[in-house]
């Protein structure tokens, strides 16, 4: 990565910050519904694996904490924003929620809310790709719980059985909803447990975009190059709970202090600072420019959206108009 | 027309959309060198390969997954799950993703894929091999439910699902792989909504599904020539969505229902379309609609026991007989 591309991760990464801290405030103001899971603290690891892929190109699938994901796929922050708000712009139309936003233009295939659940569909794709021929993979990211999930090992050996071009990405934040990993999880380390499914693994400190970078680089390549699947811990934290209604009671203080100190974004941007490559006055402005991109295009976007037609409640149930459904091709 | 085998026209059905649509492919529990646990597709591999007939590992839930995430980028999957007992474990996808998916996703993605399984009662398999899971995949929005009864239904309702844009439930039944059927030479497209008069009648509507068309269809014989009442046996080979009209229509005629189904009466078939009487056409009954079904038990492995769980034809008759005021 140069320096160029350095200076665009910090600010889709400061985006990204700000974008999910403003959902915060939408949210405690009533505008945004439902389950909302926020992804400050994690930044890197979806930023660091994109950047290492093809965004927009290869295909991405991923749980329900995805807004990020999804923009960083492509998908434009307004429809973003605007299904959080339950419009009809919306990136699913106001039906899906925060938890799932889809961009299939984008390739971003969609967040899921069962734990665990994409597994299955990511191998799935993959062997789409792989009939179909393209240099594409298919990227799944998942939580370090979901790896308790029956899919998980049901999913992995499949992958491995028949090659398929599939990168497993498990952003370990170290809890499950509220239960520490060491209290829910006989083998702390994730990447060790691909051992049985004969998958090659890798970890990297996921608090660090570069460090990312270099690992899912790895990854990637190894994924298109036709040689199976590939699955990558990052290890990392949410700066926030687990869902807006999460008291972070099970959570230390102090542990919290020690990751609030590695700051994905903190670290990226002192590192530009000190290498000469950035001033803290530049880092001040971008975070201006973002501050009012979020307040009068994105939010002022989804307050102005309309709300989907109640006479449209049932559209996008079943296919229209299929004609095998009346035997009409006969 | 031809005569064949309910599981020759399975068969048939894949082996032409495989040969039909390279991204078609087939999936399941020793679907591919082992041919299928009731032959429905036997030969396939060896025309195919093993890319397109795959042997799956004993992994419901995600295999039934794998095919929904391929049919998210064109493939076309045709996933039998050996017993419908074991879709218990599958219903995670079946629910959750290939149901739900067009719409949480706005109408950007859908899930083609085609889910065939065997349920039913077959004999003496016992409780966890003898599931009537219809009830179960009726009550999910964004799937699709059939349930052929004859060959010529099997072959022609997998054609139509394999190239419909839905997820679509195909119900099979263990015990009637090798009943045998006229099925049309050329291809065949079955609708997938609607139903069927099976027998035509004036006096009492029966209706079945899959199985219990054949015991509404013995019955009705035994009503007309041993009774004089001439019974209509409606076939719902599409279970969701029901064919309201159809029933309507039927009701109107005969002014009687008796639904006959073989799985446990609470939140089923019988209440679903008793239901739909009720509210297109109480005005038409001339008594009130009855449901022949199976006792609320998990299946008993003791023969006796067993056949005393399941309605049959006798039942059909007696159900009628007592509507009409005759026992």
């Amino acid at each position: 990565m140069n320096s160029a591309d350095k200076k665009r991760l910090l600010r889709e990464m400061l985006f990204a910050r700000r974008f999910e801290e403003r959902c915060y405030e939408a949210y405690v103001e009533r505008k945004i519904g439902g389950f909302l899971h926020l992804y400050p603290g994690e930044e890197a690891c979806v930023h660091g694996v994109m950047e290492a892929a093809r965004p927009g190109y290869d295909y991405v699938i991923t749980g329900y904490r995805d807004h990020i994901h999804a923009i960083k796929c492509g998908m434009d922050p307004k429809a973003a924003m605007a299904e959080l708000f339950g419009k009809e712009t919306g990136c699913s139309k106001g039906r899906g929620g925060s938890m799932h936003f889809f961009d299939v233009e984008h390739r971003f295939m969609g967040g899921y809310a069962l734990v665990g659940g994409p597994f299955p569909l990511a191998v799935g794709m993959a062997k789409a790709i792989k009939m179909k021929g393209g240099d594409e993979i298919a990227i799944c990211f998942l939580g370090d719980a979901a790896n308790n999930q029956g899919t998980f090992h049901e999913s992995l050996n499949m992958a491995s059985l028949w090659k398929l071009p599939v990168l497993f990405v498990c952003e370990n934040n170290l809890y499950g909803i509220g239960t520490r990993i060491n209290r829910s999880t006989a083998v702390v380390d994730q990447y060790k447990r691909t051992c049985g499914y004969d998958i090659p693994s890798a970890w990297a400190d996921g608090q660090d975009v570069e460090a990312v970078y270099a690992a899912a680089k790895v990854a990637v390549d190894h994924v298109r190059s036709g040689n199976g699947p590939y699955f990558l811990e990052l290890k990392t934290y949410r700066f926030r709970g687990h869902s807006m209604s999460d008291s972070k009671s099970y959570r230390s203080k102090e542990e919290e202090q020690m990751w609030l100190a590695r700051d994905p974004i903190i670290i990226l941007r002192d590192r530009l600072i000190e290498a000469g490559e950035l001033t803290m006055e530049e880092y001040q402005a971008m975070d201006a420019a973002i501050h009012d991109q979020i307040e009068n295009e994105i939010i002022k976007f989804a307050e102005e959206s309309p709300e989907p037609a109640v006479e449209e409640l049932e559209k996008y149930v079943l296919a229209e108009n299929d004609p095998y459904v009346r035997g009409g091709v006969n | 027309m031809a005569e064949m085998m309910y599981w020759e026209a399975i068969r048939r059905a894949q082996d032409e959309e495989l040969a039909r649509d390279p991204l078609v492919i087939v999936m399941g529990e020793d679907v591919g060198v082992a041919g299928g646990t009731y032959k429905a597709t036997q030969g396939l591999y060896d025309k195919y390969g093993p890319e397109r007939v795959i042997d799956t590992p004993i992994s419901e839930n995600s295999f039934t997954g794998l095919g929904i995430g391929a049919s998210f980028l064109g493939v076309r999957p045709i996933i039998e799950i050996m017993s419908v007992n074991f879709a218990w474990l599958a219903l995670d996808q079946i629910a959750n993703s290939a149901a739900k998916v067009r719409y949480m996703s706005g109408g950007q993605l859908t899930a083609p894929v085609v889910i065939r399984s065997p349920g039913g009662t077959a004999h003496q398999l016992g409780a966890q091999h003898s599931a009537r899971m219809e009830k179960v995949f009726m009550g999910i929005a964004g799937l699709r439910v059939v349930t052929p009864s004859n060959p010529r239904q099997a072959y022609g309702l997998i054609k139509s699902a394999v190239r419909c844009n839905d997820p679509v439930f195909i119900n099979e039944h263990e015990l009637m792989y090798n009943m045998k059927g006229e099925v049309p030479d050329g291809e065949y497209f079955h609708p997938l909504e609607g139903s069927e008069i099976a027998r035509p009648g004036r006096d009492v509507t029966l209706f079945g599904y899959n199985i219990s068309v054949h015991w509404c269809l013995q019955a009705a014989e035994v009503l007309s020539k041993q009774h004089g009442i001439e019974a209509e046996v409606v076939d719902l080979y599409a279970l969701s969505p029901l064919d309201r009209e159809g029933i309507r229509n039927s009701v109107t005629r005969t002014h009687r229902a008796v639904v006959v189904e073989e799985a446990e009466a609470p939140v089923g078939v019988g209440a679903e379309v008793i239901a739909i009487i009720n509210e297109e056409c109480f005005f038409e009954l001339d008594a009130a609609p009855v449901r022949v079904s199976a006792r609320n038990v998990p299946i008993p492995y003791n023969r006796r026991l067993e056949k005393a769980a399941i309605p049959n034809a006798g039942d059909v008759v007696a159900a009628v007989l007592k509507l009409f005021g005759k026992q």
